[in-house]
């Protein structure tokens, strides 16, 4: 024991003293969480409480264009800047360079003449086809001419979607409007009232969004919630910068060489490695998780809470800290040099945080990556935090994520033990 | 009656992948308690035989016994009984003198007052006691030499592997080790040294032998040799037997 308890204090020491490694495994990661919770954090206010500067030129007249303004207007994710009816489209481009707005919307001329002519011919053809007209259906004078959207390349596509969708949705209702009048009108030969307008048109089934939770809490999760537990996983797998080069500067310099003449087993100097780091990765994931909790708000970031299943995400943060370390510690046994620890520790890292999800949801990557997904332990960590951070389970909700990490970290032992045996090193 | 220090008999050792052997059906005995010096030119095979008594590397052919114990058979025995001071440093740059030594005590077997009252022993013997505390990568080439040699004796081996530990030393540390190497082996301690410096065979050795192309070409006393072959000196008797001026190109 007192070998063990030696070895780890040799470890805690040389550790302690290197100053760029414990930069490597403390304060990178926490500037990572920050400086990423706080950018999808500001994408996300975007979308949902700022406001996208909107430059709208109507060149029509009509009825049908004033309608789609208003509905613009009411959306409620634009600041509508409204501009003269003259300006063409090579000047509202000038002005958006000048960053004066992202989007701009072109109404073409004829645009209600359009869509009234639309609407009836489309209402003459219902009442045609109910049997309550006898005249010719009226004819459809031509396809309606586009409305410009013109947008700044720094929208994301994703963004972009989601305010084409937002338009489409004002366009339809203006365009059923329209038919609608044009029925009731052919109908009862005269205009549809106010009142009655209003109440079919806006009386439409309101969505109610519910995040799923197993606790039943219905928190909404917010970016904290989905970076910390990621980037906390990305930091604890970075020991192998620090834990990687160490391995592999022990087998370089002399010191292993006098280590074998010893009546010590290395692995002796495996196992003190693996708790060192291991109360390393804990302590990680404490700081950042208490990052979160107490400066985030500060930082006017949304705060981190944690899980109600506290002991479960100990566990959980113990078996992800193990599974890091013991893959530092076999890509240390297997390089040749610090250079080469370094550079597979971090692309390896790197790649298996991409395919795990921790940089790009899994959902969102191409079916035929699915299986590689559940090779990268990143992805079982990840899943089992979000189980406790997001869906608020507990341990017993999240077995099926630990047990996976649990088997790829008895695998990466064995890899390590076979290379150390392979090697000579015990 | 006692089993001798190191019995070596009929050894042969090949590098993987070269075509000639490093050492080559080589037979030496060395007696408790005896200074034993083992010389040679570049690449002789000093480095080698002295891997292969300390179990660093296999040896393909014959058998190396330490104390009567069979070097590839009884490892963990062995490994107690000798202590190694290699030709590189060979400790960890980052720890001070003092966590060194309780490390390395700690790994050879001993308790926590063992290594602190004979790491103070040791310290204050090889004028290391004013650096105890200080890191070892900001020591000269001379003091890292007396750190390497402390780690090796920490628990008092019965005996003791030296690679060229006066390597790259200043006359004055040099002559610090020797003169505690020869108190060491007063206290009993079995020497086996290598060097490139033959005036250190007249100073420390009782017995030396000459090697070269992995075959020992003579063993004796430095007087008995000098006899036989009518050398005045050690260097002459060097060049006699080893016949070249470079052996490394």
């Amino acid at each position: 024991m007192y070998k063990l308890w030696a070895t780890i204090l040799k470890d805690l020491q040389i550790l302690t003293r290197d100053k760029v490694g414990l930069v490597f495994m403390f304060v990178m990661p926490i500037v990572l969480a920050i400086v990423i919770t706080a950018t999808q954090n500001s994408t996300f206010e975007l979308v949902n409480k700022n406001k996208v500067p909107l430059l709208l030129c109507n060149k029509d007249k009509g009825e049908a264009s004033k309608q789609l303004v208003n509905a613009i207007e009411k959306v409620g994710m634009f600041d509508v800047k409204k501009v003269s009816a003259e300006q063409t489209e090579q000047q509202l481009s000038g002005r958006m360079h000048e960053k004066d707005a992202l989007i701009a919307i072109i109404i073409p001329p004829d645009f209600s003449a359009r869509i009234e002519a639309k609407a009836n011919a489309t209402a003459s053809k219902a009442l045609n086809n109910f049997g309550l007209q006898t005249d010719t259906v009226k004819a459809d004078t031509g396809s309606l001419q586009p409305i410009s959207l013109l947008y700044h390349p720094v929208l994301q596509e994703s963004f972009r979607q989601s305010i084409q969708g937002a338009l489409r949705s004002t366009l339809q209702m203006v365009q059923s409007k329209q038919v609608l009048k044009s029925i009731y009108y052919s109908l009862n030969e005269t205009e549809l009232p106010d009142s009655l307008e209003g109440e079919i048109i806006n009386n439409q089934a309101v969505i109610n969004e519910i995040p799923i939770s197993r606790d039943g809490s219905k928190t909404i999760p917010n970016a904290t919630q989905h970076n910390i537990p990621a980037w906390t996983i990305f930091a604890m797998f970075f020991v192998v910068i620090s834990l990687g080069s160490s391995v592999v500067r022990e087998k370089l310099n002399g010191s292993f060489v006098r280590l074998k003449t010893l009546p010590t087993n290395y692995l002796l100097a495996l196992l003190s490695k693996q708790i060192t780091y291991l109360f390393v990765t804990l302590a990680q994931a404490a700081i950042i998780f208490a990052i979160g909790i107490w400066i985030f708000p500060s930082l006017g970031l949304p705060k981190l809470n944690l899980p109600a299943d506290l002991p479960g995400l100990f566990i959980v943060s113990f078996i992800c800290g193990w599974c890091a370390v013991s893959f530092a510690i076999c890509v240390g046994v297997f390089a040749q040099t610090q250079e080469q620890a370094n550079g597979i520790g971090a692309v390896s890292i790197v790649l298996l945080a991409a395919i795990g999800g921790l940089l790009v949801p899994s959902f969102a990557m191409p079916v035929s990556f699915q299986p590689i997904i559940k090779l990268s332990p990143l992805h079982w960590c990840l899943e089992a935090y979000y189980g406790l951070f997001l869906e608020g389970g507990k341990l017993k909700d999240i077995l099926l994520n630990i047990l996976p990490l649990l088997g790829i970290t008895i695998l990466i032992q064995l890899i390590t033990l076979y290379g150390l045996k392979r090697k000579n090193l015990i | 009656m006692s089993s001798p220090a190191v019995m070596i008999q009929n050894l042969g050792f090949k590098y993987p992948g070269q075509s000639a052997a490093s050492l080559i059906n080589l037979d030496l005995e060395v007696a408790e308690g005896e200074r034993f010096g083992l010389f040679g030119p570049n690449g002789a095979g000093k480095t080698t035989l002295m891997n292969c008594m300390t179990g660093l590397l296999n040896y393909q052919q014959g058998n190396i016994n330490i104390f009567g114990h069979e070097v590839k058979k009884n490892r963990k025995e062995i490994n107690k009984l000798f202590g190694f001071v290699p030709q590189d440093f060979s400790f960890y740059q980052e720890l001070s003198p003092v966590e060194n030594l309780a490390f390395f005590g700690a790994w050879s077997g001993m308790n926590k007052e063992a290594i602190k009252q004979k790491s103070g022993e040791l310290l204050d013997v090889l004028g290391l006691a004013d650096v105890r505390n200080k890191q070892v990568q900001k020591f000269s080439g001379g003091m890292k030499r007396r750190v390497n040699l402390a780690i090796g004796m920490i628990h008092t081996p019965r005996i003791l592997f030296l690679d060229e530990p006066t390597v790259g030393v200043d006359v004055h540390t040099r002559q610090a080790i020797i003169s505690y190497l020869k108190d060491l082996n007063k206290n009993g301690t079995t020497l086996i040294y290598t060097s490139h410096q033959l005036s250190e065979a007249e100073e420390l050795c009782d017995r030396i032998a000459l090697i070269a192309d992995g075959k020992i070409l003579v063993h004796d006393s430095l007087t008995q040799l000098l006899s036989d072959h009518r050398e005045e000196g050690l260097e002459g008797l060097f060049i006699n037997l080893t016949g070249k001026m470079y052996r490394d190109a």
